[in-house]
């Protein structure tokens, strides 16, 4: 049997430790860390966009020539994209979200296989210093975009190939830890917990990790052609004929033999990237939904819909993927189909949005931290979901693709989208993790000013996108004529840029300050006078084993303001009249 | 602290936990395999070359017996797991023994397939067929390889389960045999769509 808590070494309880609640939080600092990481490459290129070709300061020292190269510049927009999403968004809110508060939300004492959750966390960790390791090699890190297209990533330099190692290792931590969160909904639910007493959020984790066990494997089955391809001199992404700086380099005579298809590479990719759009979103859901019953004081309002509309998401987000290829020269019939799909996948993310939304109406809205991150994550992935939809019409995308219009739709729903969820779920469980509760003013800081600037970045994209200003130049639309008309948003954005990097100093002071604050004002079990079966063990939770006593589930998880009672809430773990 | 359903039976779900993680863990390989098999379908409707890049020389002899070789191991395996459910762990170590043989065998003939392709000069980088051939039965081949050890740690230290937990213990087996059995039917599907079609 396991040891108590108190024979724990310090590595088994703090490195090598096979208990979720603290693998979680391993999951949730190391990609904070990331996430840190990736915006300090953007604040780099920023500088670059902002000021081309002029010496950068304070950190310009690090650079040849004090100045970002555009070589540089496409190494470090491949890492920046790699990097959050990757190693910042997605372990985030599957890794540290998921391994943290499914085991508490179902009533378990641990995830079903605890020693491949230490697996998980620690292939994650290889491939991340995998990734990291790009930046030391000769030729710097991977500088193909974060989508590897090839031919040019076949024969990009050994940054690339580092990058495919490391995407294996980041394959294989999301696949254990997936196939983990399934077993675990699906067999450690306590009893009572039928499935229509799910939370919402255990709803939403568990259709995210069908997805990845179902759309990475293959993006594995293309990296390891991609790396056949670089070490073996394959041609499985290789055309005949293709001549780079003037020299041909494939088909008979040359190294490559030829005869391969680069846009078998970009079916493979986007069949795991598309799905992973919704990885990011769906546990962003889960958690707003969480947050937002809880201050309205509300049952969240249609439960089954937004099931089933998960459900639905979960299953039509396999059959879009090619909506990113509409310029590919794939054929009429094939953009014909992906267009009418990706509008059929638009009808079950508005239903998400709507039922949020009227969940707000005649409640009694608390308006603290995590709910007001919570209430500017519906307009904000709003504008990203809107902003989505003439992009996957080939028409209109034929005037938008690769412009700046994409950069900004994808980053309202991940940044001030997802991002937002993230900080809203932090200032949410934080009592539960540590017992203490986070500052309100230092949080409301945090959040104003990450709103502000958020869409500072942002918004003058859209504009810019419109006028069709090419999202890979290194100067920011210098000499590219027609961006002249809108190139002087670039200072602005950048401006705007830097300053949500000082935004975020209240967030981590804020969170310093309140793990080294003497005990005086420890919190009980339930805060934030929630229904959900995590409130029902102590803050923190018991170190094995998470419950006191286990907890039956006797009635819906969110039974708020039941007609006839003195309180505004029935736990669901709470044995009432009914 | 006891994780519960590891052994016993889960009654409205009608599993124990590592069971259904191992068909989770298939799901995700049928979607692997899935992905290699409609590359190698688009890269060899989309090349007016593919005639010519050789097949004929895959021994399909050799692949033939391969498969028997490997047919022959799945049984064997099932009936190790069939010994330990009769409680008869001498019979279970004999099955897991031909087993492994067996296993071994498939790597052995697998190896001498590639060095003739070798000496006769025929590399993945040769034609795409060629490279198709190698990456898909070198994958193939670690599924094997991660198999054995699998099976072999069954075999050798992991067999004294069997003296504290038999259940969990026949358990594991049946986990490592749905394993052993995809390995084989990946071949099933390699051996016509390479060698034959």
């Amino acid at each position: 049997m396991s040891k108590t808590q108190n024979e724990d070494s310090f590595w088994r309880k703090y490195i090598f430790s096979i208990d979720h609640k603290v693998i979680g939080i391993q999951y949730g600092v190391t990609s904070l860390l990331f996430l840190f990481f990736g915006f300090s490459l953007i604040m780099v290129m920023r500088w670059q966009l902002a000021y081309p070709n002029t010496e950068i300061p304070l950190i310009g020292w690090m650079f040849e020539n004090r100045m970002l190269s555009p070589d540089m510049y496409n190494s470090f927009g491949a890492m920046h994209g790699t990097i959050m999403i990757f190693l910042g968004v997605v372990p985030i809110i599957v890794g540290a979200y998921g391994n943290y508060l499914i085991p508490l939300q179902i009533g378990a004492p641990d995830m079903a296989f605890p020693k491949l959750n230490m697996v998980s966390y620690w292939c994650f960790f290889v491939g991340g210093i995998f990734m990291l390791s790009g930046f030391f090699l000769p030729g710097g890190a991977a500088n193909s975009g974060w989508t590897s297209y090839p031919p040019l990533a076949d024969i990009a330099t050994t940054g690339q190939t580092v990058w495919l190692f490391g995407m294996v290792f980041l394959i294989t931590s999301s696949l254990l830890g997936s196939i983990n969160i399934i077993v675990t909904i699906i067999q450690l639910r306590t009893e009572g917990l039928t499935w229509m007493r799910l939370p919402f959020f255990i709803w939403a984790q568990l259709i995210t990790s069908f997805l990845l066990v179902l759309a990475f494997p293959p993006l594995e089955a293309a990296g390891i052609f991609q790396l056949m391809d670089r070490l073996a001199f394959t041609s499985f992404f290789m055309p005949s004929g293709l001549i780079v700086g003037g020299e041909v380099i494939s088909g008979a005579g040359t190294a490559y033999a030829g005869g391969g298809s680069p846009l078998l590479w970009q079916h493979l990719f986007w069949f795991l990237a598309h799905p992973e759009v919704y990885v990011l979103i769906l546990p962003a859901f889960g958690i707003i939904g969480e947050i937002i019953t809880n201050n309205t004081r509300k049952p969240l309002w249609g439960y089954k819909i937004l099931v089933y509309s998960v459900f639905f998401l979960g299953f039509m987000s396999f059959i879009v993927w090619a909506h990113h290829m509409f310029l590919t020269g794939m054929g009429q019939t094939m953009s014909v189909f992906f267009a009418i799909t990706t509008m059929i996948i638009s009808i079950p993310s508005v239903v998400i949005l709507t039922c949020l939304i009227i969940s707000l109406w005649g409640g009694s809205i608390r308006y603290n931290t995590p709910m007001l991150f919570a209430l500017s994550f519906l307009p904000m992935f709003a504008m990203g979901g809107v902003t989505g939809l003439p992009l996957g019409i080939p028409l209109s995308d034929i005037h938008l693709h690769d412009t700046y219009y994409v950069i900004s739709h994808f980053h309202y729903v991940v940044a001030p989208g997802t991002i937002f969820a993230i900080f809203a779920g932090i200032y949410y469980w934080f009592p539960k993790i540590t017992g203490k509760k986070l500052n309100e003013v230092l949080g409301k800081i945090h959040f104003i000013f990450s709103l502000i600037f958020m869409n500072g970045i942002f918004f003058p994209m859209l504009i810019q996108g419109l006028a069709g200003v090419s999202r890979r130049l290194a100067d920011g639309g210098e000499s590219y004529a027609h961006a002249q008309s809108v190139i002087h948003y670039n200072e602005f954005m950048s401006i705007s840029a830097w300053l949500l990097a000082l935004a975020q100093l209240p967030f981590i002071i804020n969170i310093i300050m309140t793990i080294i604050k003497k005990k005086d004002k420890v919190v009980d079990s339930n805060p934030w006078n929630a229904t959900t079966m995590e409130w029902a063990c102590p803050s923190p939770p018991v170190a094995h084993g998470n419950f006191e006593t286990q907890p039956v589930a006797y009635r819906g998880p969110y039974e708020y303001s039941v007609p006839d009672k003195d309180i505004d809430f029935c736990p669901q773990f709470e044995k009432g009249d009914k | 602290m006891k994780i519960p359903y590891n052994e016993d039976l889960r009654p409205d779900t009608g599993l124990y936990n590592a069971k259904l993680g191992i068909w989770l863990f298939l799901a995700s390989e049928v979607m692997l395999f899935g992905g290699l098999f409609s590359a190698y379908i688009m890269l060899r409707l989309s090349d007016p070359n593919w005639a010519n890049y050789g097949q004929s020389a895959l021994s399909v002899p050799l692949a033939t017996l391969n498969t028997a070789v490997l047919i022959t191991s799945s049984v064997t395996m099932v009936m190790s797991w069939v010994s330990l459910k009769l409680k008869d762990l001498n019979k279970y170590s004999f099955y897991m023994g031909l087993t492994l043989l067996c296993s071994f065998g498939f790597l052995i003939i697998k190896y001498i397939e590639y060095t003739s392709k070798f000496n006769h000069g025929l590399f993945p980088s040769t034609n795409n067929f060629l490279a198709v051939y190698f990456t898909l039965t070198g994958l193939h081949a670690i599924h094997v390889i991660a198999g054995i050890l699998v099976n072999g740690y069954f075999f050798g230290p992991g067999k004294k389960m069997w003296n504290t937990e038999p259940e969990r213990f026949t358990n594991r087996i049946e986990i490592a045999g749905l394993y052993w059995h995809f390995v084989d039917l990946v071949w099933i599907f390699l051996f016509p769509a390479l060698y034959l079609l």
